[in-house]
């Protein structure tokens, strides 16, 4: 759920529609405690600005940074982030939950 | 995400129905399901389409398992709705509050002064009768219904009319006295004790509220906790 200020899919369509790259972040699986719950959005253009979000700010950093390969390659990515996962020591959920995050581009 | 389907997703959000995005995790192939029809690169079996429309039906988003491949159903359903019959002081703060919860709001007052686009700046107006007013709105499972006048004339047709709906939230302002002598009168007009258990009144959450935009904040917490608790269920 979004939002009325958080227009995440209308900004990404204005994103776009200003030329530029963007990629789309979902939440698709979440285990024990997380933060924002499945079908969570997160869009990313080509600079790095964002809009919403797809944990409390813990993972943002890291998706952001995959969303950017997503937007140059076009390929998608499914990213695993918790406490079992080596990255928990970069990136890990504070609040000790699991989330599966789906990043693709916009066409 | 094809650009096709991103703006099929726009369009249907600005009719206000509801669409449900279904990805193949593996590759990233999507189809856009809706009752009425299907469109996009993913071809689903008819079974798995059934799944589809179920999940976004429930409002639900998730992994469903299709002919042996993880697809992701994203549920897109227009806003939950609260109707606030009153365009008294404390429904200027809470219909801002209620927008940025990610409510669509109607603020319903057959009394112009009240309800001037002035005091109510972004927020859908109604100078229909309440009775009228939610008879065309057809509260449902998804709407809160919050009465704020005082006035029975204005908050009693209003809350009968969202007694026989499917409303989620049922609130009246209003101190325990004036709530009893409320309860009272849709009693005489034939409402059992359990259709009267629905209607939270006083409104809100016992907080202490004192302001109008603090009642607003009290309102808005017991909504939320009347939608969760009807989504836990």
């Amino acid at each position: 759920m979004t939002t009325a200020s958080e227009d995440i899919l209308g900004q990404a369509a204005l994103w776009r529609g200003a030329g530029k790259g963007v990629a789309l972040a979902t939440v698709v699986t979440t285990w024990g405690s997380s933060p924002r719950p499945v079908g969570s959005q997160l869009a990313v253009d080509e600079s790095g600005a964002m809009i919403a979000s797809v944990s409390g700010g813990c993972i943002e950093g890291a998706v952001v940074k995959e969303a950017l390969q997503t937007i140059s390659d076009g390929k998608t990515r499914l990213l695993d982030f918790g406490v079992t996962n080596e990255q928990a020591w970069d990136v890990g959920l504070a609040c000790g939950g699991k989330v599966q995050v789906f990043v693709e581009r916009v066409e | 995400m094809k650009r096709e389907i991103l703006d099929r997703l726009l369009a249907a959000r600005s009719a206000k129905q509801p669409v449900a995005l279904a990805t193949e995790l593996a590759t990233g192939a999507q189809a856009l399901v809706s009752p009425k029809e299907m469109v996009g690169a993913l071809s689903l079996p008819d079974a798995a389409r059934a799944a589809v429309l179920k999940a976004l039906q429930a409002d639900r988003s998730g992994t469903i398992e299709a002919v042996g491949r993880g697809i992701f159903v994203q549920s897109f359903n227009p806003p939950p709705r609260l109707i606030v019959v009153g365009a008294v002081h404390i429904a200027q703060p809470l219909a801002p509050m209620a927008s940025l919860a990610g409510y669509g709001v109607t603020v319903v007052d057959p009394r112009r002064a009240f309800a001037s686009d002035q005091r109510f700046p972004d927020v859908e107006l109604s100078a229909e009768w309440p009775d009228e007013a939610l008879a065309r709105l057809k509260p449902d499972a998804r709407t809160a219904v919050v009465t704020l006048t005082h006035d029975p004339k204005l908050d009693d047709p209003a809350l009968a009319a969202a007694l026989r709906s499917a409303a989620f939230y049922i609130g009246a302002l209003g101190s325990k006295k004036t709530h009893a002598a409320r309860l009272a009168r849709l009693s005489a007009e034939g409402f059992g004790d359990n259709e009267l258990a629905r209607i939270h009144g006083p409104v809100g959450l016992a907080i202490g509220a004192v302001s109008p935009a603090e009642i607003a904040v009290s309102i808005m917490a017991e909504v939320t906790e009347a939608r969760h608790r009807e989504a836990a269920s």
